[in-house]
């Protein structure tokens, strides 16, 4: 059956090697985001590719108005409607101790924004009986670390808000895998200090399918993430609290 | 913009760089940044030396900028941003009919670096080097974004293609596909006992793919003896291969000792049986025979290796000869030595290609190798020949002064496009390219 995939934050190069393994499965792109002209460029990449379609929509988490449209046309589309979200927005951790009110974007930009979209695009996954939600996360949202503790806030609230949609959508035959991912070679992450184990953007678009194929709930990925995270969680309060990893 | 300070090489990883590197990830931040900061650019780092390193100053990571921007099905016309590699290109339009004319030795290679270096194939003799099937190319100068094609810019186009990045920053390029009947390709190899035999065997030749492996380390009466592959594309389905293996970490010195070279070049001249062979494989396999094996220069050990590769006219096969002699005695030449029949094909003032032999050869970096190279690279001078940038990590700039006859009219068009000298990478520098000492 046609698989039409709706990615928001496609610039993202996580996003963008998502969307080239999707082409060459043949299903149909909408890549939304702000950046049209890049997102045109991922969508002519994408055709050449084998997307049976690949359209760039405007997408801004901060703007609800731009919702409904992209939600109006993928629905035209006959099939599996799925949704990848690739959004946040992680400013330095300085510039928000000087400037408190860009919480608020941040805070919109990974987890409230994204939350509205999936809420707004429910109820057509639990009509079409079938689709998958994949949602980005990030390991910042399983502790929080003096180093980026606004941004791990809003992901591990989108997590919360994931596992809640995946209780909702699972009864009706939809389907909803977090993504949990470690240090990933971006340009969020190019030329910042301290980074080690770097997964390359198509090894962890890889990891996402091969979720997405075997119905996981949650992955980290790579998957030693996981064990990482697992031991960072069970350091005492006490200790941590003393940390700055 | 970020800068990430990196030490990195070419990919033969003897001469190393260190300095700030800057990876756009979208063509509108590679305007911004370049408008702001004139760096040279580097793509996947495939050339062996330093053509693509600039030590103690900035450059372009190109890598991420990979995309297709716009295909034609009807005419096979193509653009493409500038680090996309050019074995992803194949792979994405062979089976639609659709392939670049000229693929070089390394499906990794990106197409902003095959224009940078005008690179040849092993159908150099019929189609000619790569920059000949590039229709437009989008340069970067600075503040100002430039697409120029044969006829709007001459002299500009001239200086850009194999004009080692100097022109400015190669954002995209249009190139013209061929068509092609499938993804596989016949090959056919058959043992060579000898350099005589391999210039006949060359002359008697028709196919459109036609390359030769050396044993580098054969002396006396086996000297130049080799295999001879030729190709032909045709139809069939390719079975795209999944096992990719990578040479985990360096291999030790003893690793390419010349006992172990001589053994294995002796067992792989005998992997094609005496009578020959044929066999029909996907293209990608005769195309970039060593792509399979990741990382295949940890092969080398830490200290890496150098690559010679030269070119002499038709009519300097004694030279030739010389030069094998020699290589052979030397107890340092590697399993890797290829020698190809070139036309006159070539498609910039700087391009390598020219009418003669082309003889390219692996050297570990270890003491004695520069030495001779340095002997090598005089030998093909003495020839009237010329070695190639892409390659080259040891010449000084008296040994190629007078190889690139063309060198002075490009150096005029560079210092016009880059008066700042912007674009000079450690390659340049060090053969004081740009000084212009062609006509000497």
């Amino acid at each position: 059956m046609q698989q039409s995939w709706i990615i928001l934050g496609a610039t993202s190069s996580m996003a963008r090697a998502m969307a080239r393994r999707l082409a060459k499965e043949g299903a149909t792109l909408f890549l939304c985001g702000r950046d049209m002209d890049d997102l045109a460029a991922t969508a002519a990449d994408c055709l050449a590719r084998g997307a049976a379609t690949a359209e760039a929509l405007p997408f801004d988490a901060r703007d609800t108005n731009t919702f409904a449209e992209i939600i109006e046309r993928a629905t035209t589309e006959e099939g599996v409607i799925n949704c990848a979200v690739f959004v946040g927005s992680m400013p330095e951790q300085s510039d928000i101790d000087a400037t408190p009110a860009l919480i608020a974007g941040v805070v919109t930009d990974s987890h409230t924004g994204p939350a509205t979209f999936l809420h707004m695009l429910a109820p057509h996954i639990e009509a079409r009986g079938q689709g998958t939600v994949v949602g980005v996360g990030s390991v910042a949202g399983d502790r929080g670390r003096i180093g980026n503790y606004v941004y791990g806030s809003a992901k591990a609230g989108f997590a919360t808000y994931l596992s809640g949609l995946r209780n909702r959508l699972t009864r009706a035959g939809g389907h909803v895998v977090t993504v949990k991912p470690g240090f990933v070679d971006t340009a969020m992450t190019w030329g910042i200090e301290g980074m080690f184990l770097v997964a390359s953007p198509d090894a962890v678009a890889g990891d996402i399918l091969t979720a997405v194929a075997k119905k996981k709930n949650v992955i980290y990925t790579p998957f030693f993430w996981r064990y990482i995270m697992l031991i960072i969680r069970h350091i005492p309060e006490f200790i941590f609290k003393k940390m700055s990893i | 913009m970020a800068w990430n300070k990196l030490t990195y090489t070419g990919w033969g990883r003897a001469r190393v760089a260190s300095g700030l590197v800057a990876r756009p990830e979208r063509r509108s931040t590679l305007s911004r940044d370049l408008a702001e900061t004139r760096a040279p650019a580097f793509g996947m780092r495939r050339s062996y030396g330093d053509v693509a390193l600039n030590d103690e100053g900035r450059a372009y990571d190109m890598t991420r900028l990979d995309r297709v921007i716009a295909f034609d099905p009807a005419t096979g016309g193509v653009e493409v941003e500038a680090g996309m590699p050019i074995g992803d290109l194949g792979r994405a339009f062979a089976n639609k009919g659709w392939i670049p004319p000229v693929m070089p030795g390394t499906g990794f290679a990106t197409v902003g670096g095959c224009i940078a270096n005008d690179v040849h194939g092993k159908n150099h003799h019929v189609m000619g080097s790569f920059g000949q099937h590039v229709t437009a190319i989008t340069l970067i100068q600075g503040a100002k974004t430039r697409k120029i094609t044969p006829k709007s810019a001459p002299d500009l186009w001239q200086a850009t293609v194999g004009g080692l990045g100097q022109t400015g920053v190669i954002a995209s390029a249009k190139l013209q596909l061929m068509p092609c009947k499938g993804d596989m390709m016949v090959l056919t190899e058959r043992r060579i006992d000898g350099l005589d035999a391999f210039l006949v065997a060359f002359d008697e030749s028709r196919t459109d793919y036609t390359v030769g492996w050396m044993d580098a380390t054969a002396t006396g009466a086996r000297l130049g003896r080799g295999i001879l592959e030729e190709g032909e594309i045709t139809s069939g389905i390719n079975k795209s291969r999944d096992a990719v293996k990578s040479v985990p970490f360096n291999a030790p010195s003893w690793a390419l000792s010349a006992p172990v070279v001589r053994v294995f070049n002796e067992l792989y001249f005998r992997r094609v049986p005496a009578k020959g062979r044929t066999s029909v494989k996907p293209i990608t396999e005769p195309f970039f025979p060593l792509d399979a094996i990741h990382n295949w220069n940890r092969l080398y050990g830490k200290r890496g290796f150098h690559q010679f590769q030269c070119v002499v006219p038709m009519d300097q096969v004694e030279v030739l000869r010389m030069m094998l002699t020699r290589i052979g005695t030397s107890g340092l030449a590697s399993p890797l030595a290829v020698l190809k029949k070139m036309g006159t094909g070539r498609g910039g003032y700087m391009s390598f290609p020219m009418e003669g032999y082309t003889l390219a050869v692996d050297f570990p970096n270890r003491d004695g190798a520069e030495e001779v190279i340095s002997e090598l690279t005089d030998m093909a001078h003495d020839a009237g020949g010329r070695i190639y940038f892409a390659k080259d990590s040891v010449a000084s700039a008296a040994q190629i002064a007078g190889m690139y006859p063309d060198q002075d009219t490009w150096a005029k068009a560079v210092a016009k496009a880059d008066p700042e000298r912007t674009f000079e990478t450690d390659l340049v520098r060090r053969l004081g390219l740009r000084d212009g000492t062609g006509a000497a």
